[in-house]
């Protein structure tokens, strides 16, 4: 009797598969290409944690050795792993604190000044490569703009080694990282703000809502609960990504590792050292620290749009 | 004649002048932090050699000049790699990649979005999930698989995961689930096929989302400069340039700067074209669970 049934759902499931087979072929092409460079990425990375491999030859199981390596004997990860946290730390939540808030502001401009804000607040992250600009601004010489600028004031005697000095260069990463930080989830708050239901402000006003804070704090945030899970996701996603600005100012490696983040660690291990095996597990800790840290965010924000 | 009244600000409930105008003088601040080193690229870009390695630095240019656009294609005729290559490399590369994004992307979004199927659910987890694993992030790995499959040094490693990127199925798929169902539910009746219904039907109605998907993965591709993947210089795109003209010191920040600029252009000039469309888009991509 429970095997008949059984079968019976199998046999719908399979008829509901059949009967929906243009579905399936009008997602195949685009989950090929999703599987073959994002999925296989990502749970090849976890297999080849466990294994030894430099590219040359086929990889050789190591069992925990790589985890063992890297959580008891590898200081430069914690090095990395430290300045990732702080990293993180610093430029995520602030990042996402940009974006809502700026976002906000500009919502109450005109027709005519919303979309010059939204512009120039955007430029950075549109003008991409152009963050090698902060190169020339943060030169080592004099010739560098804030250097020039600040010894010409008589502030500085010598040119400041902005971007080779260990205890500098992380902030001054941290400061153009910022500079980048309103991205997609920016976007996201913007047409946030403006498709809300203006009604429901008239409304607020009628129920004593007095001023845009209080009008923020009980009608606005509960209503963009969407937006605000989606521009975590993306924060999250970029926070974690910073790499590439590391090499082009600072260069790769940076000066003992002092603004090196677990990514430019792993290019290093893969590209430089060809520890192929290793930088997977390198790799495979940061992917379960973002879904650890995506959960927790998700989790609070659901709870808090929820409790209003 | 009756002027048509301009508003400075947004008309709304709760709002006091002085509030207002103090947002304004807060936004332009910090505007300028934003745009001031845009700027100065700008200003860069037009400035004599004098100028540039002038002490103390100025900001702003004296007496502008194009020299360093002039010196910038002369200075690249001597890679032996002429400037004509990257940007048909660049032009290459994006377009397949971002037109791939769009194209397979908008019919996987229709089905996910629309239709009811076994594991539909299973799939837009695993794109939600898959939102977090930025390109960065996944590289070390990506770059076994494609040295697994021969694409290194091919064009293809940059083109071919820029068409499987979720971000932009993500923002279409929401941006379908806001089309009317009955027109969809019509054109079935009609005898249309579930292809022809994506043709007819979804395609012109999310416009808007194309065009949103297209500014943000416009702006990846085109300043992707796909060094990791890519080692021949002939096969490279422009952001390379930059890189390489970088290196070159404070004697070269001029050309540097020229390059810049020319980079910056075309995706600033897409958005400033498509930002109403970008918002109407952007308004459906809040993540509901």
């Amino acid at each position: 009797m429970e095997n008949s049934l059984t079968l019976n759902k199998k046999k719908s499931v399979w008829k509901r598969i059949k009967s929906n087979v243009s579905s399936y072929v009008m997602i195949a092409p685009f989950g090929i290409f999703f599987i073959l460079f994002w999925m296989i990425p990502v749970i090849g990375a976890i297999f080849l944690s466990f294994t030894s491999f430099n590219m040359l030859e086929l990889p050789v199981w190591a069992g925990l050795s790589n985890y063992q390596r890297m959580l008891l004997e590898d200081d430069v990860f914690f090095t990395v792993l430290s300045n990732t946290i702080v990293f993180a730390v610093v430029t995520g939540p602030l990042g996402y604190i940009f974006s809502f808030f700026f976002a906000w502001l500009i919502n109450d401009m005109g027709r005519i000044l919303r979309p010059i804000f939204t512009f120039f607040f955007y430029a950075p992250t549109l003008a991409g490569a152009t963050y090698m600009v902060w190169t020339f601004l943060f030169s080592n010489n004099q010739y560098g703009f804030l250097n020039g600028t600040l010894m010409n004031l008589g502030l500085i005697s010598e040119p400041v080694l902005w971007l080779s000095d260990e205890t500098i260069v992380m902030y001054v990463i941290i400061i153009v990282q910022l500079w980048l930080s309103l991205g997609t989830g920016f976007l996201a708050f913007i047409a946030g703000f403006q498709s809300m239901d203006k009604s429901l402000f008239e409304a607020g006003a009628i129920d004593g809502v007095k001023n845009r804070w209080q009008e923020l704090r009980y009608i606005t945030i509960p209503q963009m609960a969407p937006q605000l899970m989606f521009s975590a996701v993306m924060q999250i996603s970029a926070t974690f990504a910073v790499g590439d600005i590391i090499m082009a100012l600072a260069g790769s490696p940076t000066t003992n590792y002092a603004a090196d983040v677990l990514v430019t660690y792993m290019k290093d291990l893969s590209t430089v050292r060809f520890e192929l095996g290793y930088a997977c597990t390198v790799a495979t800790f940061l992917f379960i620290l973002m879904i650890i840290l995506n959960n927790i965010i998700t989790t609070v924000l659901r709870k808090y749009s929820t409790d209003d | 004649m009756k002027l048509p009244r301009i508003r400075i600000f947004k008309e709304s409930v709760n709002r006091s002048t002085a509030g207002n105008v103090a947002i304004f003088i807060i936004l332009l601040l910090f505007a300028a932090f934003f745009l001031l080193p845009v700027i100065y690229v700008i200003m860069s870009a037009f400035k004599p050699l004098d100028e540039i390695l002038i002490f103390p630095p100025r900001f702003f240019v004296r007496h502008p000049t194009t020299t360093n656009f002039t010196q910038l294609g002369i200075y690249v005729n001597d890679f032996w790699v002429p400037l004509s290559r990257y940007i048909f490399n660049s032009v290459f590369m994006t377009v397949l990649g971002v037109g791939g994004g769009l194209v397979f992307g908008s019919m996987a979004a229709y089905p996910l979005s629309k239709h009811k199927f076994p594991g539909k659910a299973v799939f837009n987890q695993i794109i939600v999930l898959s939102l977090l694993f930025s390109a960065a992030v996944t590289e070390v790995p990506r770059y076994i698989v494609m040295s697994v499959m021969g694409l290194i040094d091919t064009q293809w490693s940059i083109i071919l995961p820029a068409c499987g990127a979720t971000l932009g199925l993500y923002l279409m798929r929401n941006f379908i689930g806001q089309i009317n169902n009955s027109m969809i539910e019509a054109a079935r009746i009609d005898g249309c096929s579930e292809f022809g219904i994506y043709n007819k039907i979804i395609m012109p109605n999310v416009k808007p989302a194309w065009l949103t998907v297209l500014v943000l993965t416009f702006n990846t591709t085109w300043n992707n400069q796909g060094t990791t993947f890519i080692y021949t210089e002939n096969l490279k795109g422009l952001a390379n340039i930059i890189t390489q003209l970088n290196s070159g010191g404070t004697a070269r920040l001029g050309l540097a700067a020229a390059a810049t600029l020319i980079m910056m252009l075309p995706p600033m000039i897409f958005f400033l074209f498509s930002q109403n469309m970008i918002v109407e888009t952007m308004s459906t991509s809040g993540l509901k669970e």
